[in-house]
């Protein structure tokens, strides 16, 4: 069929020029709420628009129009099916007291994956520097760490000036940013089916494991406590959140047992991936500060027991939260 | 329904609309990703000099700004020029590229978020290696973060709202008088002979001057064999000009022009 291009255009070019300086509008403005009229013309524009592109697809191989009439439909129809929620006004507190720790709770499973690769690390790493002390150049990969235990604890007690005086908001944003990497890079390697997060996470717990089983041997327990519990507390359930958000993104890949394509398996699990992400970020902050600010304080400038109190008390304040917070609220 | 055609997305809606997507090529994301990488290197200057003139800030606290500074500037410069500029960062601006829904639809903030954290994967091990494979080897021309986002990168063309009349109708058209002989025409030339002629008229600036005069020729030769025309009705009409008469007579008016 050959159309007569010239009357086609005339007849159509009003209302091709309406749907986009409505599409315009729409993407200046995404939280402007249409009126009904508004949106019943914006539906019959779509349509008498999406009528036209099969005209001409069948009568004419113009490119310029076409494209031209492909790019409205398209820009049309991303507006006109969407049915996912538009993200509207940010709410941050909400976000993180109610959403966080309910979708903490909704991929439970995960994060116990989490746990249990970091727990099979620490005994692990503990286990190989039990029997092979030599080992302790080869797993501990920080120079600070691989001094005499009781040497370090002997140095930082007795130390007459802040090592840190000066330089704690810049050791605190070298934390913050150094664990948020290590986070990202546990949650992204899910990309591996898994089995990047797997490793990192165990590999995580077996640092874990000869360090802790280093200080014990050497009968600093009190002091191990005290340098690691306050900020410990928060960031290592931090990294198991990111390896939780990394068996999200795995499970998401890989399918088992599930009738839904990869690519919807994805779209289900993205909000969840993205507030897990988000959620390890804000308590990663929390812990560079307390680990740069306390956590480098010993005795006598901070009794040890105070030190395990905090950090016992932040253990506790985080699994109650994440356990209970947002549990009787309607999202 | 999505299926790919070479570097086209074919989206198929459910009203049965098919319309197509260009899908940008690894070289231009790179090109684009140059331009970005060289933003964020101004930005975190920019933050260095504002930062280092607080002289009312210890050292300790600016050393402290420029270290998250850095790292908040390079993971949040793609989230947030994306998120603002509906799938455009300034590298995808100046190449006309701009981050899609695979399927089409809205970009959520939670894809712009994904992708754009996978970034660490895409880049190893150095200059975006896995990414630019992944490209390379993918159907969409994804990376990883845009497998797990559900985003493509499209080429955005340059568009210009069609003006066809004015093309055919630039000049006196002799045909337009024989209304019979143009109704016959209209009659005997096949819609798919119609519009190679259309796009040889719309194109013809593509082609080489000696491939255009033989494209004209053929075509006018083509016409010449269905309807004569009388003798002074194309006196002195080249070929081009007498395919441009015929195909205004075809997409046009029997009548003339409308």
């Amino acid at each position: 069929m050959i159309i007569d291009l010239t009357k086609f255009l005339n007849q159509e070019k009003d209302s091709w020029k309406r749907l986009e300086t409505t599409l315009d509008t729409m993407e200046r403005q995404p939280d402007r709420r249409m009126t009904l009229p508004e949106l019943i013309e914006f539906h019959e524009l779509y349509q008498r628009t999406s009528a036209d592109l099969m005209k001409i697809a069948t009568s004419s191989s113009d490119p310029g129009l076409r494209a031209y009439l492909e790019n409205l439909v398209a820009r049309a129809y991303g507006e006109i099916h969407e049915t996912r929620g538009r993200s509207g006004r940010m709410r941050p507190i909400h976000w993180f007291t109610q959403t966080f720790p309910r979708t903490f709770r909704a991929h439970l499973g995960a994060f116990w994956i989490s746990l249990a690769l970091t727990i099979a690390g620490v005994v692990f790493g503990a286990a190989a520097l039990r029997f092979d002390p030599e080992a302790k150049d080869v797993i501990v990969p920080f120079q600070g760490l691989r001094e005499s235990p009781s040497e370090r604890v002997h140095r930082e007690e007795s130390a007459a000036n802040d090592r840190l005086a000066g330089q704690k908001s810049t050791f605190a944003a070298e934390l913050m940013t150094h664990n948020a990497q290590v986070a990202l890079f546990t949650m992204a390697l899910g990309l591996t089916w898994g089995i990047g997060t797997a490793a990192s996470l165990f590999y995580n717990g077996v640092i874990l494991g000869a360090v802790g089983i280093d200080y014990i041997q050497a009968g600093q327990i009190r002091f191990l406590m005290g340098w690691l519990l306050p900020h410990g507390a928060v960031e290592i359930p931090a990294i198991l959140l990111a390896g939780q958000a990394g068996f999200l993104l795995a499970g998401a890949l890989i399918g088992w047992g599930s009738r839904e394509t990869r690519r919807q398996r994805l779209r289900q699990i993205s909000p969840a991936l993205v507030t897990l992400c988000g959620g390890a970020g804000v308590l990663l902050i929390w812990a560079g500060c307390v680990e740069a600010f306390l956590s480098q304080y010993h005795e006598p400038v901070v009794p040890y027991a105070l030190k395990i109190a905090f950090g016992v008390t932040e253990l506790s304040a985080l699994s109650l939260f994440l356990a209970r917070s947002g549990s009787n609220a309607a999202d | 329904m999505p299926r790919t055609s070479s570097n086209l997305l074919v989206l198929r809606t459910p009203e049965g609309i098919t319309f197509s997507l260009l899908l940008a090529s690894p070289v231009s994301r790179c090109l684009a990703w140059t331009i970005d990488e060289a933003c964020i290197f101004g930005a975190w200057g920019l933050t260095r000099q504002v930062v280092s003139a607080g002289g009312w800030l210890s050292p300790g606290l600016i050393q402290a700004v420029l270290v998250v500074g850095y790292f908040v500037i390079s993971i949040g410069y793609g989230m947030a020029c994306e998120w603002y500029w509906r799938g455009q960062t300034v590298g995808k601006r100046v190449m006309r590229l701009r981050v899609m829904d695979e399927q089409g639809l809205h970009l959520q903030l939670n894809q712009v978020v994904i992708r754009n954290l996978l970034r660490v994967i895409d880049i190893l091990p150095g200059f975006y290696m896995v990414g630019g494979v992944m490209c390379l080897v993918t159907r969409k021309s994804q990376r990883l973060g845009d497998i797990a986002a559900g985003t493509v990168v499209v080429r955005q063309p340059r568009l210009i709202r069609p003006d066809i009349g004015q093309l055919l109708g630039a000049k006196y058209n002799s045909l337009l008088a024989y209304r019979h002989l143009g109704a016959r025409l209209k009659q005997r030339v096949p819609a798919r002979v119609a519009n190679v002629a259309l796009d040889a008229i719309l194109r013809r600036d593509q082609f080489d001057p000696g491939a255009r005069l033989e494209v004209f020729a053929d075509l006018a030769a083509q016409f010449k064999s269905v309807v004569v025309f009388p003798e002074e009705a194309i006196e002195q009409l080249s070929d081009e000009q007498y395919v441009r008469n015929v195909v205004e007579i075809l997409y046009g008016s029997v009548n003339g022009r409308t």
